[in-house]
C-alpha cells in the first residue's frame, strides 16, 4: 500500500550537509523556498538550479535517488502544468478542438513546474541529510521562544518524534492486516465507493486498536525510564553552532542577496 | 491433488539495486492430507513461501498449481483459492475486528457470497471445531485471552472450509498450556478432517512431535525436505543456519559420546526414555 | 534489594459505562525477598499475576494492600518515585513498543536525558551500555532494521545506561525466535555475572529459568512454589498440574525414574543425566 515512498527519507552517509546543524538546514530550506518566489525569470531559476545542484553534490546523496523520489509527485506536477497550460489567457500558439495553448500559458506552466520540482528537491535535501530526530530538535530549539507564551514546545516535538518512529511500524502493520483480511476473502479493490469505504473497516479497526495498545505500552515504557516532561531534562545531542554553521549562514545570506539582485536587475 | 510449486522464485523490488530474492527457484509438491512442518529462521523466506500458496504474492518466476491448475492462469478462480487454501497469520490481533466473536468468524464466509444463515451456520460450526466455549460467542474478540484469540482467528479461516490450512507460528507468545491446546487442536483437525496442514514453527520439539514431513528453508531455498528423523539427522547443518534439532537429539548424542550405545535419532522424551531403558 | 510483604493488587472491573462493577484480584498476598546480586526467575502461565507483580517494583502500579520496598524505599512513597524507577529498570515484552529513539544510540540516551545527566556523561554511559550488550556496532542504525533479539538488547542497554541496581524483565523473550531468545538470556546472565546487577526474569520458558539462583512459581496471584531450580523442577507433577513445562532433560530423567531407574530428581543438564546414568551402570 505504501511501497516505494522514498521521497524525503533520511539517506545515511557522511557529508558536509549531514554534519550541519539541523537548525541551519531548517532555516536554509525556508530561505530557499522564499527565493523561488523572489526570482521570477529563467535566469533566476537557472541560478537557483545551480545552487540546488551544488547542494546535491555536497550532500553525497546520489542524484538518481533524488530523481526517483520525484516520481511520487509526477501526477501532481502534470495536473498543475495542464491547468496552467490550457487555462492561461493570452497570445495563442497552438489550437486544437476546445484547447488553446498560449505563449503566456506555456511560460507560466514551465515556471510552475520548475518551481515545484526545485521546491520538492530543496526540501528533500533537508530531510535526506537530517534525521527526523534532529529535525524535531531543531524545531524545538527554533520555537523555544514560544514557551514564554505557554506553547508546549517540548511536548509537541516529542510527539512528532514518536510519530515519526512509529510510522514505518504502523505501515508494516497495515500491510500485514491487509494480507490477513485478503486471506479471508476481503476485497479492497471494489470500484463502488460505498463498498470501498466499507471494506476499509476490517483494515482500520485492527490498526487503531493496535495503535492504542502500542501507545499504552510506550507510555508505560517511557515512565519506567523516568520520563517526566521537558523539565530538568538534559540533551545527549545538544545543538551547538560551529564554524561551518556560521559559514553556511553566510553563504545563505549571499545567495538570498543574489536572488534579490537578479529580481531587480532583470 | 494438492499444491505444486514449479521453479518458483519471488523477488522483492525487482529490477532495482535493492532486489532481494525471498524465494529462489523452489520446486515442491504438497499432496492432500499431509501434515507438514515448515522451519527456518526469521527472514529465511518461509513467510513468502506461505503467501505464495494462496496467491497473496505472485511468483516473479515459475508456476504454482492448485489441483493441477496454474493459479496465475487466466480463468483461475483466485477467490476460490483463498477459500481452499486457508492462511492463518501469526497475530490474531491483525484480523479480529468485529463487535462479537461470531460476527468476526462470519466475515470470511460473507466474502464468499454465502447467505446469512449459511454464514452463521458455518461460523458456529467452526467455533465449535476450535473448542471455543459458547459463553464467548457474543463477546468482543478483543476481550479474549491470547489463546482464545488464536482460536477465534483459526475459526475465522476454518469457516471458509479450506482443504489446506496454513498456520504461521500459531503458538508464538502463548504459555505452555495455550501452546499445547492449540497444537492438539491443529493435530485433531488433521486426523479427523483429513485436512492438509502446513505448520510454520520455530519450535523443533513441537514440529518433531506432530508432523509427518519437515521442510527447512534458508536464504529462500528449500534445503531439506524429509521425514523428521531424516531432517534432524542433519542437526549440525541445521545449527550452521541458526536452527537446531530437538533437545532430545543432543541429549542422546551426548550420552553416546559418553559411551552409552543409544540411538541418536529419537525425537521425543518418551522415545528417549524407552531407548535408554534398553541399555541400563 | 526487592522486598514484598503481603502484597495484594486488585484491578477494578468496569462495565461499559465505566462504572466499577467489582474487583479482580491479580496478586494475592505475595511475600518475597530478593537479595542484591541474585538472579531470580518468576514462572507462571498467562494471567497468573506475574506481570502485575513486576509492575509494582517499578512503581508503575501501587499495592492495594501490603508493601513493596525497592532498596529499602517504599514504592508508595512519592518522594522516592524517580529514585525507584532509576534503580529498578524494566524491560517489557514487545521490543517495538519500548524503543523511543529513532537511532539506537539516541534510544539508549533517553533514560539518562530524563535523569538530567550531563551531556558528556550520557555519551560515556551510552557507550558502556551498548558495549555491555554487544550492540556497539549498531549504534547508528535505526531500530526498525534490527532483529527482535537485537531490539531487546538495545532496550536492555537503555536500562543499563540509567545505572540501575536491579532489572525486571517482563517476558522479554515471548515475541522472539529461538536465536533472539538466546541472545537476550545471554545478555541478562552476563549483566548478573559481571556487573552484579540483580535480575528478576519473568518468563514461561523453563529452559531460561534453569540458570536462576531461585525460582518463584506463581499461580492465581499467589506464590505456588519456590526454591532453587533443582528443587522446583524436581516437582514435575506439581508443575504439570499448574500447566507449566519442565526442561526436557528434567522430564526425561523423571520418566526414567518413574520406570524404576534409581537416579536423582531435579536433573537440569545433559551432563548431569549422563553422570547419573553412568554412575548407575558402573555399580
Amino acid at each position: 500500500m505504501f511501497k516505494g515512498m522514498t521521497l524525503g527519507q533520511y539517506y545515511q552517509t557522511d557529508s558536509a550537509l549531514h554534519r550541519l546543524d539541523p537548525r541551519v538546514k531548517l532555516v536554509a530550506t525556508f530561505v530557499y523556498i522564499i527565493s523561488l518566489f523572489v526570482v521570477d525569470s529563467f535566469a533566476g531559476y537557472a541560478f537557483a538550479g545551480l545552487f540546488l545542484f551544488a547542494l546535491i553534490r555536497l550532500s553525497h546523496v546520489p542524484f538518481r535517488y533524488m530523481v526517483r523520489g520525484l516520481r511520487g509527485i509526477l501526477f501532481l506536477l502534470l495536473i498543475t502544468m495542464a491547468f496552467n497550460l490550457f487555462l492561461t489567457p493570452g497570445e495563442a500558439l497552438v489550437k486544437f478542438w476546445i484547447f488553446t495553448i498560449t505563449k503566456e500559458g506555456l511560460s507560466f506552466a514551465v515556471k510552475m513546474a520548475i518551481r515545484l520540482i526545485f521546491l520538492i528537491m530543496g526540501s528533500s535535501i533537508m530531510t535526506l541529510t537530517t534525521t527526523p530526530n534532529q529535525l524535531t530538535d531543531a524545531l524545538e530549539s527554533l520555537l523555544s521562544p514560544l514557551k514564554k507564551i505557554h506553547v508546549p514546545v517540548h511536548e509537541i516535538s516529542m510527539m512528532m518524534s514518536i510519530a515519526l518512529r512509529f510510522i514505518p511500524i504502523l505501515m508494516e502493520e497495515t500491510d500485514k492486516i491487509e494480507k490477513a483480511q485478503l486471506a479471508r476473502g476481503a476485497d479492497f479493490e471494489s470500484k463502488n465507493l460505498v463498498k470501498k469505504v466499507k471494506s476499509l473497516v476490517p483494515l482500520l479497526v485492527p490498526l487503531f486498536i493496535g495503535a492504542f495498545r502500542r501507545a499504552n505500552d510506550l507510555a508505560m515504557a517511557m515512565e519506567a525510564r523516568c520520563y517526566r516532561g521537558g523539565e530538568g531534562r538534559t540533551k545527549m545531542k545538544p545543538l551547538i553552532y560551529h564554524g561551518n554553521d556560521y559559514q553556511a549562514y553566510a553563504v545563505l545570506t549571499v545567495y538570498l542577496l543574489c536572488c534579490a539582485a537578479i529580481r531587480i536587475v532583470l | 491433488m494438492g499444491l505444486k510449486l514449479e521453479n518458483v522464485s519471488y523477488k522483492y523490488e525487482q529490477g532495482t539495486a535493492m532486489e532481494v530474492a525471498a524465494l529462489d527457484n523452489v520446486s515442491v509438491e504438497i499432496p492432500d492430507g499431509q501434515f507438514i512442518g515448515l522451519i527456518g529462521h526469521t527472514g529465511s523466506g518461509k513467510s513468502t513461501f506461505v503467501q505464495m500458496l494462496n496467491g497473496l504474492l505472485r511468483a516473479t518466476q515459475g508456476h504454482v498449481y492448485y489441483d493441477g491448475e496454474d493459479i496465475d492462469g487466466e480463468n483461475f478462480d483466485r477467490k476460490g483459492l483463498r477459500a481452499n487454501v486457508g492462511l492463518v497469520f501469526q497475530y490474531p490481533e491483525h484480523q479480529l475486528f468485529e463487535t462479537d466473536v461470531v460476527a468476526d468468524v462470519m466475515f470470511g464466509p460473507r466474502n464468499l457470497g454465502l447467505s446469512e444463515e449459511e454464514c452463521r451456520a458455518r461460523a458456529l460450526e467452526a467455533l465449535n471445531a476450535v473448542g471455543m466455549p459458547e459463553r464467548f460467542y457474543e463477546q468482543s474478540p478483543f476481550d479474549l485471552s491470547g489463546g482464545q484469540k488464536r482460536r477465534a482467528a483459526i475459526a475465522g479461516v476454518l469457516a471458509m472450509h479450506p482443504k489446506v490450512l496454513v498456520l504461521d507460528e500459531p503458538t508464538a507468545g502463548l504459555d505452555p498450556k495455550g501452546r499445547d491446546e492449540i497444537l492438539e487442536l491443529i493435530s485433531a483437525m488433521h486426523r479427523e478432517r483429513r485436512m492438509t496442514i502446513l505448520l510454520v514453527s520455530h519450535s523443533m520439539e513441537d514440529v518433531a512431535r506432530y508432523v509427518d514431513r519437515i521442510m527447512v528453508m534458508n536464504h529462500g531455498k528449500l534445503i531439506f525436505d524429509d521425514a523428521p528423523r531424516g531432517v534432524f539427522a542433519h542437526y549440525r547443518e541445521l545449527e550452521e543456519i541458526g536452527l537446531a534439532a530437538p533437545q532430545m537429539t543432543y541429549i542422546m548424542q551426548y550420552l553416546k559420546e559418553k559411551g552409552m550405545p543409544v540411538r541418536t535419532d529419537v525425537l521425543t522424551v518418551e522415545e528417549a526414555a524407552a531407548e535408554i531403558l534398553q541399555y541400563v | 534489594m526487592i522486598k514484598a510483604l503481603h502484597l495484594i493488587h486488585d484491578y477494578i472491573k468496569r462495565d461499559e459505562e465505566g462504572n466499577p462493577q467489582g474487583t479482580i484480584r491479580a496478586v494475592d498476598d505475595v511475600s518475597l525477598d530478593v537479595k542484591p546480586g541474585e538472579f531470580v526467575a518468576i514462572l507462571g502461565h498467562n494471567g497468573s499475576g506475574k506481570s502485575t507483580f513486576a509492575k509494582h517494583i517499578n512503581a508503575l502500579l501501587y499495592p492495594t494492600e501490603g508493601t513493596v520496598w525497592v532498596d529499602g524505599m517504599d514504592t508508595n512513597d512519592d518522594a522516592h518515585l524517580w529514585e525507584i524507577r532509576q534503580e529498578a529498570g524494566m524491560i517489557f515484552q514487545n521490543p517495538d513498543n519500548q524503543i523511543i529513539g529513532q537511532v539506537v544510540e539516541e534510544d539508549v540516551g533517553f533514560g539518562p536525558e530524563n535523569m538530567g545527566v550531563p551531556t558528556k556523561e550520557i555519551w560515556e554511559r551510552v557507550e558502556e551500555s551498548l558495549k555491555a550488550v554487544g550492540m556497539w556496532e549498531y549504534r547508528k542504525k535505526s531500530p526498525n532494521r534490527l532483529s527482535g533479539g537485537q531490539k531487546q538488547r538495545v532496550s536492555i542497554a537503555g536500562v543499563i545506561a540509567m545505572h540501575p541496581k536491579c532489572i525486571v524483565m517482563d517476558e522479554p523473550t515471548a515475541m522472539l525466535d529461538p536465536s533472539g531468545r538466546k541472545e537476550v538470556i545471554r545478555a541478562a546472565r552476563a549483566l548478573n555475572d559481571v556487573e552484579k546487577i540483580t535480575i528478576l526474569l519473568i518468563t514461561h520458558y523453563m529452559e531460561e529459568a534453569i540458570y536462576a539462583d531461585r525460582i518463584f512459581v506463581m499461580d492465581a496471584g499467589k506464590v505456588a512454589m519456590q526454591g532453587t531450580p533443582r528443587e522446583v523442577f524436581s516437582r514435575v507433577e506439581e508443575l504439570r498440574a499448574l500447566h507449566l513445562d519442565v526442561p526436557q532433560v528434567t522430564l526425561l530423567a523423571h520418566e526414567l525414574r518413574r520406570a524404576g531407574l534409581a537416579i536423582p530428581e531435579g536433573i537440569l543438564t545433559k551432563e548431569e543425566l549422563a553422570e547419573a546414568l553412568l554412575l548407575r551402570n558402573g555399580e
